[in-house]
């Protein structure tokens, strides 16, 4: 390619004969061309003031990467008529902005990660493997941590605004996409301190509820937070994955203020948190971003599922739902909603609706629901209001108002 | 991010995959998917054929960790090393299959190695552009992908026009040393010493 290269070289200040071409374009395709290289009505002949050696030289970077005035262009290109030595510099740095390449590395699949992961763990198994129910929060942190990746410094400051419901109102909040890292990873902290590992609010006094975590934690912040808040929630979230993926820990409850979770399903619960900041974040900056695999979906609407009876009583309590017609013995099946879930991730489930202690049955199915899976877990995440969201419905109206509204309530900041 | 991995890091992560630790193996995905990736897709140019690689490479790793030598340079450079000969082995083996008579196995041969010259050139250049200091990082984005002249990305950067053309020119400097070495199977600098 670069035969001959090395003559010019040799025979110092000479003047040279050859004549390089003007550099490549910086990237593909131009738009329009830069100003006035061509098609300029005025000679490009009277350099204002003449160009010293050194500073030419120090041009050859950017001359080379087209990135320098008309006027340096065409002084550059003169002054390696009659230099070797930049000539030859010229050379190679032109070569070298055909090395670089604008494709980079986006777009590597988020699916490739489990196959990849698989096929390892195919080859050699695991002798401490990860367990299935934190497999889904593995596999969410890695999806959202790729396009954390390949998002620019501003982007972190692209405004988001969190959805969810209080009482029967959609209410929102602005942040910005940093601002969301931070909420994940103070919130993520709750298992942190459950299993021991440090509080990423640090030591000491931390509120127990996610709101309050986190409004702590955009409180403390002197400036609004940047990329780097990054760095310490993925750490967290391998933390945590390695963590839960040694004996001993399955036991551990997970207190939320309010209520508590067991261990793996607070995983669970914070894998759907994952996602759904994720989609937030994503739609902030206009990239793509996918449900879950199915399996993982499939979890994350069991989860809903089965925290919903509880979250029935509680809203009957607060005089929010409608009260109970058949109180039967606990354990016993009782009134039941039939949610069934098309789509990735579907499947069946019976809600039971007059208390969290009956057993949901397919027998004493009173009201069907079918929707679909992410619009589901849209409506669990107080993205679109139980009115609004998309579902056939059948039977008794109130338990499914009732359901869909409590669907909606367990979403929060 | 996490360019520069501390020995410590290393040292860990060849511990915990000894043992086994299926957590680690994320880790380690998490870390270095995006460089193997996009090294075996600049040398291949074809995607399935970089995944595949990509699998390789993890697989080998996982298999094989007592094989990395914290002595011998960071892991990510022995993880860019492994690439490196994963995809040569893959153009070799495409070119293998498609060699007919033995006349033309000479010319498929020269061809190949002129392949695997550019190739190891793309590769040995998306590595050295990952790990240069990022203010000569910054400077070549904002000039290349961004189109950007040096003006204006100086006033982006903060800094004088001066330093923007010495940036500009100082990373040029660096990425034309991936076309200096010839033979194929060389490491890419940074690499370390090939095993």
């Amino acid at each position: 390619m670069n035969q001959g290269q090395g003559d010019g070289a040799r025979d110092g200040e000479h003047p040279v004969e050859r004549r390089i071409p003007g550099p490549r374009a910086a990237a593909d395709d131009w738009d329009c061309l830069p100003p006035a290289a061509f098609g300029s009505s005025e000679p490009p002949e009277p350099p204002g003031p003449p160009f010293s050696h050194r500073v030419l030289k120090s041009l050859l970077g950017a001359w080379a990467l087209a990135a320098c005035s008309a006027e340096e262009t065409a002084a550059v290109e003169e002054h390696l008529t009659s230099c070797a030595p930049c000539a030859d510099e010229a050379l190679r740095l032109r070569d070298a902005v055909g090395l670089l390449h604008t494709d980079g590395t986006l777009d590597l699949d988020p699916m490739l990660r489990s196959r990849v992961l698989e096929g390892c763990l195919g080859r050699r198994p695991a002798r401490i493997p990860v367990p299935s129910w934190a497999a889904p929060y593995d596999a969410e942190t890695a999806r959202l941590d790729a396009l954390l990746r390949d998002i620019g410094d501003s982007e972190w400051h692209a405004p988001v605004r969190l959805k969810w419901f209080e009482g029967e109102r959609q209410v929102n909040r602005r942040t910005t996409v940093a601002g969301v890292i931070g909420h994940l990873m103070a919130v993520d902290g709750l298992v942190s301190t459950a299993l021991g590992l440090d509080d990423p609010l640090g030591e000491g006094g931390r509120p127990v509820s996610p709101t309050e975590r986190t409004e702590s934690f955009w409180a403390s912040a002197r400036r609004p937070p940047t990329r780097a808040v990054r760095a310490p929630w993925r750490d967290q979230s391998h933390t945590l994955v390695r963590t839960v993926s040694f004996a001993g820990v399955q036991d551990i409850s997970v207190p939320y203020g309010g209520f508590a979770l067991p261990l793996h399903d607070s995983l669970l619960e914070r894998a759907f948190e994952c996602w759904v900041h994720g989609g937030d974040i994503a739609d902030a900056v206009d990239y793509p971003y996918e449900p879950p695999a199915s399996a993982h979906l499939h979890d994350m609407i069991d989860l809903a599922a089965r925290l919903l009876p509880a979250t029935l009583a509680g809203r009957r309590r607060a005089g929010l739902a409608g009260p109970a017609r058949h109180l039967v013995t606990a354990g016993s099946p009782g009134r039941s909603l039939h949610l069934e879930v098309e789509g990735r991730g579907g499947g069946d489930w019976y809600i039971a609706l007059d208390s969290p202690a009956a057993l949901g049955s397919p027998a004493h199915t009173v009201a069907q629901v079918a929707l679909d899976g992410v619009e589901f877990c849209r409506l669990v995440a107080g993205h679109v209001s139980p009115v609004e969201a998309a579902a056939g419905q059948e039977g008794d109206r109130e338990a499914i108002r009732d359901v869909l509204c409590a669907a909606a309530s367990l979403s929060r900041l | 991010m996490a360019k520069d991995a501390p020995p410590r890091w290393d040292r860990r992560m060849q511990q915990r995959l000894a043992r086994g630790e299926a957590a680690a193996l994320g880790e380690l995905y998490d870390r270095f998917a995006a460089l193997v990736h996009s090294q075996a897709h600049r040398m291949l140019d074809d995607e399935d054929a970089a995944d595949q690689v990509t699998r390789e490479v993890f697989g080998y790793v996982w298999e094989n960790p007592e094989a990395y030598d914290p002595k011998h340079g960071p892991m990510r450079s022995w993880v860019a090393r492994l690439t490196h000969r994963q995809a040569v082995r893959r153009l070799r083996g495409a070119h293998g299959e498609a060699e007919g008579a033995e006349a033309k196995a000479e010319a498929w041969s020269e061809e190949l190695e002129h392949r695997v010259l550019k190739a190891t050139a793309a590769a040995r250049a998306d590595y050295i552009v990952a790990s240069m200091p990022a203010p000569l990082r910054a400077a070549l984005e904002l000039a290349y992908v961004q189109r950007r002249d040096y003006r204006q990305a100086a006033s982006d950067l903060g800094v004088t026009g001066d330093e923007a053309r010495r940036r500009l020119r100082l990373g040029l400097q660096l990425l034309s040393t991936a076309n200096t070495r010839p033979s194929a199977d060389s490491a890419p600098p940074g690499y370390g010493p090939t095993p």
